[in-house]
């Protein structure tokens, strides 16, 4: 299922509204997000959609010409998984009595993570990683009794040695 | 300088070359129509904002500039929410200005209150919210910008009334500055040279002409480039007139209601050269089955429109006539060097068709009025130039086959959105922005009584157009498709060829009117409506409502499947 799933890094311009058009767009030419995530960037003009699309449902070829079309729209990318660096946080609140607490320690630490708030029968955890790692993260923690999970969507950015191309179907007249 | 918001508002118009503004003033709008009284912009006083819009895209379609539209907020900007989907379906040059509550009060409900960005977000190339007055010059510039340039479209600026009442410092900036907003400018040399080569091999083409043609303003370099390689040339709904109807390489209109030779030379042929038109569904019958031997070069200034519904092996993303000219040049230098495939037996093979299935109807001397017969007496007794603006239905499918275009922007309708209603106001634009030309709206019954009140608008602002209502008593084209496909069961399709009464109800609104019930009426009363010039014109021709348009190829079949209807020899 994960390979035709296709990651676009969308960055727009930082205005007021941009989400809706982006997310309207979907919803009117039927394409289905699988994630969103959406932060500024180091220049505060422009923001960062990382969107993640079902390829199945939705042509990605015209995924990102219809995306571009928008005029907030600056740039499109395509992101395979290979050439890019994705992340995604998770923070779940478990049932932890005080004798499970320190297993549930030591597992967290096994991703990196952290315990962040502290109950008196619960505790709630955080973990970043890779989308599949944090789908082990979870299957783990079921097993203690999750109350509550959110997670954030994925941010992904190109990796730094091969980079990655803008998609030539968009801002190119050669298509 | 300090302005007003307002004032700044009128001045950005003014500068972006409006001559024209079609609205109607309300609440939230009314400080941006009182530095109006000072301007040198004619403002065209509607009877419903549903007409603004629409006069706004005939003004468009038959000038090219952009229509412009100013209406208040809540229902006024909803009423012209169809004509907004209706532009954008046909991709028409707009500037729609609605007004909004104070800026202060938006998100409380307040009176007459919407949320106009959201509504038309979908229906619109781009909208803005107008926040700080300061910011208007540059967006007025924005959106004309938008409107006009690319793919052109409807664009929608909302000012709240505050906005409008608060002072700025004047300004007018140089340029627009829209880093996500770059359409495609160049050409690709390389792809020019493959399309050519397709061409220079292909033994049954066509030349698939759309509305782009006319957008571009190509449609001489569309001529020179189909007489120089004898070409055949189709010409959609939406491009009638972009190619002359009475020249030797025209095949007409193809597509649901099209003539038989161009659906069927497009569904022969082994190249569909596609200029500026975007596969739509009423043109290609079902998908898998349209044109299936032919190889495609698809030409479109919009990127999207490339491989959306039928992938090209030639793409060419790009200005439709910057993209002919350079075809032209290839073309030439092709022909120079070897020798094209001779068109000879394809052309005998279009004959042919032209031949055996020509457009047909018969018209009985004392029989009841033909609606065909109507359009081809309007049609000969009306200046060539004349611009017809059509409703949509049976009406409108007549007026495309049987008038003859011979000139670009002389065919005003509604295309993509099909909306009932667009032809009274869409000629009232169109005369207003071509006041030199005669502007027949042919129009049905129901789609008369849809906008009909915009015929006040047209006698108060002395524009003399003049309609010609098929009235056949009926929802013409739902009815043809319950006869032909619900076993002539009617539901909710006759209408009444009194009630109205088209005459009485004219003349109230200011219309010297006419009825018309026998053949040998038609020409006469034409006449006399073609010398009437102060003042709309209303002929109300009772025509038989067991006419049915054809040929047609039933929705969902292929276009190989078409049915031809009568022929004059009773043929198959």
């Amino acid at each position: 299922m994960e390979q035709h799933h296709h990651i676009l890094s969308v960055l727009v311009e930082n205005k007021a509204g941009v989400l809706s058009r982006v997310a309207g767009l979907f919803t009117r030419r039927g394409y289905n997000i699988f994630s969103l995530a959406v932060s500024p960037t180091e220049d505060v003009r422009y923001s960062r959609m990382t969107v993640v699309v079902d390829g199945d449902s939705s042509p990605i070829e015209q995924v990102t010409k219809q995306l571009n079309k928008l005029i907030p729209v600056i740039e499109i990318r395509e992101l395979a998984a290979s050439d890019a660096v994705e992340r995604e946080l998770l923070i779940a609140t478990v049932k932890a009595s005080a004798e499970e607490r320190s297993h549930l320690i030591d597992l967290v630490s096994i991703f990196d993570g952290q315990v962040i708030d502290v109950g008196v029968a619960s505790v709630t955890v955080m973990v970043a990683g890779t989308p599949d790692g944090l789908d082990a993260v979870a299957d783990l923690l079921a097993p203690y009794g999750i109350s509550e999970l959110q997670r954030t969507g994925r941010v992904a950015l190109p990796r730094l040695i091969r980079g990655s191309r803008p998609l030539k179907a968009v801002k190119s007249s050669d298509q | 300088m300090k302005l007003t918001g307002a004032q700044a508002l009128i001045k950005s118009l003014e500068l972006e070359g409006t001559e024209v503004v079609f609205g109607l003033p309300g609440g939230a709008i009314l400080p941006v129509y009182d530095p109006l009284i000072d301007s040198s912009i004619r403002h065209i006083l509607v009877r419903h904002e549903q007409g603004a819009g629409h006069m706004a895209e005939g003004y468009a379609h038959a000038t090219g500039r952009p229509g412009v539209a100013m209406v208040t907020s809540g229902p006024a900007a909803t009423n012209i929410v169809t004509p907004l989907c209706d532009a954008y379906m046909d991709s028409i040059p707009l500037v729609v200005i609605t007004g909004q509550v104070p800026y202060s009060v938006i998100g409380t409900d307040a009176f007459q209150e919407c949320d106009t960005v959201g509504i038309t977000m979908p229906v619109t190339k781009h909208n803005w919210l107008i926040t700080d007055p300061a910011d208007i010059p540059e967006i007025v510039r924005e959106a004309f910008h938008v409107a006009t340039t690319g793919r052109p479209g409807p664009v929608l600026i909302d000012i709240p009334k505050d906005v409008a009442i608060e002072s700025m410092d004047w300004y007018w900036p140089d340029s627009v500055d829209l880093p996500g907003y770059k359409p495609t400018n160049k050409v690709s040399t390389k792809l020019i040279k493959d399309a050519a080569r397709l061409m220079s091999t292909a033994k049954k083409p066509v030349i698939y002409a759309g509305g782009g043609i006319l957008k571009a303003r190509a449609a001489e370099a569309l001529r020179e480039l189909a007489e120089m390689t004898g070409i055949p040339v189709v010409t959609t709904l939406m491009a009638r007139g972009a190619f002359p109807d009475r020249h030797d390489l025209c095949l007409g209109m193809p597509g649901m209601h099209g003539n038989y030779t161009a659906i069927t030379a497009l569904q022969e042929a082994d190249l569909l050269i596609a200029l500026g038109s975007r596969f739509d569904d009423r043109v290609t019958g079902k998908v898998d089955a349209f044109a299936p031997n032919a190889k495609i070069i698809h030409v479109d200034i919009d990127p999207a429109e490339i491989g959306k519904v039928r992938r090209p092996d030639v793409p060419i993303v790009g200005d439709c006539r910057r993209v002919i000219e350079e075809l032209v040049k290839a073309v030439r230098s092709d022909l120079e060097k070897r020798h094209w495939p001779d068109l000879i037996p394809w052309w005998s093979e279009i004959r042919t068709w032209q031949r055996d299935f020509p457009l047909y109807y018969e018209q009985e001397e004392d029989g009841p009025l033909k609606p065909q017969f109507v359009i081809e007496k309007l049609r000969d007794l009306s200046p060539d130039d004349t611009i017809v603006a059509s409703g949509v239905g049976q009406h409108q499918m007549w007026a495309s086959q049987h008038w003859k275009f011979d000139y670009p922007y002389t065919w005003v309708n509604s295309g993509g959105l099909g909306t009932m209603g667009f032809s009274v106001p869409a000629a009232i634009g169109a005369k207003v922005g071509r006041p030199d030309r005669t502007v027949w709206s042919i129009d049905g019954d129901g789609c008369f009584q849809m906008t009909a009140q915009e015929l006040v608008t047209a006698s108060a602002e002395q524009i003399p157009i003049k309609v010609a209502i098929l009235n056949n008593a009926y929802l013409g084209m739902v009815r043809q498709w319950q006869e032909m496909f619900y076993e002539e069961r009617y539901s909710e399709v006759y209408l009444s060829p009194d009630l109205p009464d088209y005459v009485k109800w004219a003349e109230a609104m200011g219309c010297i009117a006419f009825r018309v019930d026998s053949p040998e009426d038609v020409a006469p009363t034409i006449e006399k409506a073609n010398a009437i010039t102060d003042r709309p014109v209303v002929i109300d021709f009772r025509t038989d409502y067991r006419e049915k348009v054809f040929p047609m190829v039933p929705a969902g079949a292929s276009n190989s499947d078409v049915l031809p209807g009568p022929t004059p020899n009773g043929g198959k």
